[in-house]
């Protein structure tokens, strides 16, 4: 007899956006996964056009309120290898503290508040705070002490203020920076802490066999520049994107897909860093990756958490040894040298791959851009994973098939907003 | 006393500013405990239904069915707050106002025909009736902290509705466009960021939009003096804020 069961959630929680996800079942089999974004496009691909270059920054920021350092830095490093410019090593120091200030903060936040409540049975990390107190606390702490470190090189920790073409308006003092070492010792410590706590967690016992893709760099751990790299061979740089990757446009989204053409779909974010990049990681953070039941590859999506903890003590202590070498450049900025070109570039955003490209005119206008989001590349991963989900507990009651997919998703740590170009979930039974 | 009932609700926008709550880390337990958190979805699975005693609303309204959607929010709450640039004046999205929409559409999406939105992109107010405005592109969490225990305790505000100019001044910071020529929209944008820009040493941008009381045609003869080219000042006037009036009308004038 054909079964007829539907379940629907109005909304995703827990993610930042809006989205929407609908499983089809019928004859106990499920028919199909989709995973809809309903964020309404904003059009920034198409209102970039005609801006002067040196405006980009400041509204690429605007994509993401959680993380706009990571729109700021692909497209500032875009344009600026589009007009040849060289911002310094300096420059470059003081951008990858700046995007360490942006992971302690978004991993923070996902880990404890948003993340952790599906292992334990809570509803929000606020409700979770009544028992495990001490950790909430503690994450609070740590992504404050992102937060801050933020608006010292930033200006401030949502939409930052001092992010420029060739480099920021205003250099930190030694002083501002200093003080910021002990808040960032003590993160770091209890990152390590939340690493501990959340290793005891009952983890769902999976292995995915996605090709993962994350920049890989010869001598550090990847935020601002490398080349694209994945498990499976790829490694081009950021300007090749196009011959390998493709964007398709799908019927139930506002979002573009992307796929690796030759093969399909695939995974960013911190399992593809971590697996790609283990090896830039210091010996001191791979025994405690060890000690927490990481190997060095992690297959597992329920176990980013812990991933994700392990390059919260990774960027804390990198965001310290940035501090303590910091040597201010003559210049806070190089000059704009604008020139018609083309400009490609990729940093890794906390929740993965963030590519954009700019053509630009011989006045350094924007004629077209293009912007390729972590969460619209693995879109299509997450439906496969919600696809064998559903299959295997398509026996169990509705509400629990609901948590299970919603767990799923969030696992990956969903950007919706940058990727309306996503949840609300579905489930129908016929 | 039973605790007010809070929603926090979302249209078009970046989440930014509903993340100021989240980014209140040293208050969040104690707002959490001050009210119930009844529909706040990017922190809680938990959604009770309203009516709710005090709404904040961000984004902006793109869509037909966020038109009936804002409706729906204003009947469930007693107070309604916009929260951010997108809510209260359209957001940056609203730069689809002054361009044609499906054009706009066609350059981002291969299938066209799959997107449904509207031409413009309004705030909140030119729906529905809005009880408090906190502006700002985010907003200042300070603000919102502040406009969140006023209402606990059941007083007003206090929110400066003087211009960047002032905040600048009580900062005894240095006028970035006297001093240094560079053109700032600090004395036309609304207070609530504490004069940021200034202190980092560049111009304010105006992503708090216009102050309550602007005279933006002085301040555009100031920039030309400066050596601002009209296509510059017709881009700073429309960008965060693009949609508010006052600022609208600077950007046509330099068009």
């Amino acid at each position: 007899m054909a079964e007829t069961r539907r379940i629907r959630v109005e909304m995703l929680a827990r993610v930042e956006g809006e989205g929407a996800l609908e499983v089809d079942i019928s004859d106990r089999k499920v028919q199909s996964v989709r995973l809809s974004i309903f964020e309404p496009p904003r059009l920034y691909e198409a209102f970039l056009r005609g801006r002067a270059a040196a405006e980009v920054p400041d509204i690429t920021a605007r994509i993401c309120g959680i993380c706009p350092v990571a729109y700021q830095m692909s497209s500032a490093h875009a344009i600026e290898s589009a007009f040849g410019m060289e911002p310094g090593p300096e420059i470059r120091a003081l951008r990858r503290l700046l995007y360490c200030g942006e992971y302690i903060e978004s991993h923070a936040l996902h880990m404890v508040m948003l993340h952790a409540p599906d292992f334990l049975g809570f509803e929000d990390g606020i409700a979770m705070a009544a028992s495990h107190g001490d950790l909430v606390k503690r994450a609070l702490a740590a992504k404050k002490a992102g937060n801050t470190l933020m608006c010292v090189v930033g200006g401030r920790e949502i939409h930052p203020i001092n992010v420029r073409l060739g480099g920021f308006y205003r250099l930190p003092t030694r002083a501002e920076l200093s003080a910021l070492q002990p808040d960032l010792a003590r993160a770091r410590d209890d990152a390590v802490g939340i690493l501990r706590w959340a290793s005891r967690f009952n983890f769902p016992d999976v292995e995915r066999d996605w090709e993962l893709v994350a920049l890989r760099h010869p001598t550090e751990y990847p935020l601002n520049e490398g080349r694209i790299a994945s498990t499976s061979g790829i490694d081009i740089a950021a300007d090749e994107f196009d011959s390998v990757f493709e964007e398709r446009h799908i019927a139930h989204s506002n979002a573009l897909h992307s796929v690796v053409r030759a093969r399909g779909a695939y995974l960013t974010g911190p399992l593809a860093r971590y697996a790609l990049n283990y090896e830039r990681l210091p010996a001191h953070i791979q025994a405690l990756a060890r000690e927490a039941g990481l190997g060095p590859v992690c297959r597992n999506p329920y176990r980013s958490i812990l991933v994700r903890a392990i390059e919260t003590i990774y960027v804390c202590e990198e965001a310290m040894r940035l501090i303590a070498t910091y040597n201010p450049p003559r210049e806070a900025a190089v000059p704009l040298t604008p020139r018609a070109g083309v400009g490609a570039w990729a940093t890794e955003a906390p929740r993965g791959l963030l590519w954009h490209r700019y053509e630009l005119d011989a006045e350094g206008n924007i004629r077209t851009a293009r912007i390729v989001p972590p969460t619209s590349q693995n879109q299509p991963a997450i439906e496969a994973d919600l696809l064998d989900i559903a299959t295997r507990r398509i026996d169990e009651p509705d509400d629990v098939l609901q948590l299970a997919c919603e767990a799923a998703v969030r696992n990956h740590d969903p950007c919706i907003s940058c990727a309306t170009h996503f949840l609300k979930l579905t489930v129908n039974r016929r | 006393m039973a605790r007010p009932r809070l929603a926090v609700i979302k249209f078009a926008s970046c989440d930014g500013c509903q993340l100021s709550l989240l980014d209140c880390e040293d208050e969040l337990l104690a707002v959490a405990g001050a009210v119930e958190i009844a529909n706040f979805p990017e922190a809680s699975r938990a959604v009770h239904p309203g009516p709710y005693d005090v709404t904040l609303v961000e984004g902006s309204i793109t869509t037909e069915h966020d038109a009936a959607r804002i409706r729906a929010v204003r009947d469930e709450t007693a107070v309604l707050i916009t929260i951010g640039a997108c809510a209260t004046s359209g957001g940056i999205q609203a730069l689809r106002n002054f361009a044609d929409v499906g054009e706009m559409v066609r350059a981002v999406y291969a299938r066209p025909d799959f997107i449904s939105t509207l031409a413009t992109s309004t705030p909140i107010s030119a729906h529905v009736k809005v009880d408090y405005e906190l502006r700002g592109c985010p907003i200042d969490k300070g603000q919102l902290l502040e406009l969140v225990s006023a209402l606990l305790a059941g007083r007003r505000p206090v929110l400066p509705s003087h211009s960047v100019c002032v905040e600048c001044k009580l900062a005894s910071r240095v006028c970035v466009m006297v001093a240094h020529g560079t053109p700032c929209l600090g004395p036309v944008t609304h207070a609530g960021c504490g004069a940021l820009c200034p202190g980092y040493h560049r111009g304010c941008y105006g992503c708090f939009g216009p102050a309550e009381t602007t005279n933006t045609a002085t301040l555009a003869a100031q920039w030309q003096a400066l050596g601002a080219s009209r296509r510059d000042i017709h881009r700073a006037f429309r960008t965060f804020n693009a949609a508010s009036e006052p600022f609208c009308r600077e950007a046509d004038a330099h068009g």
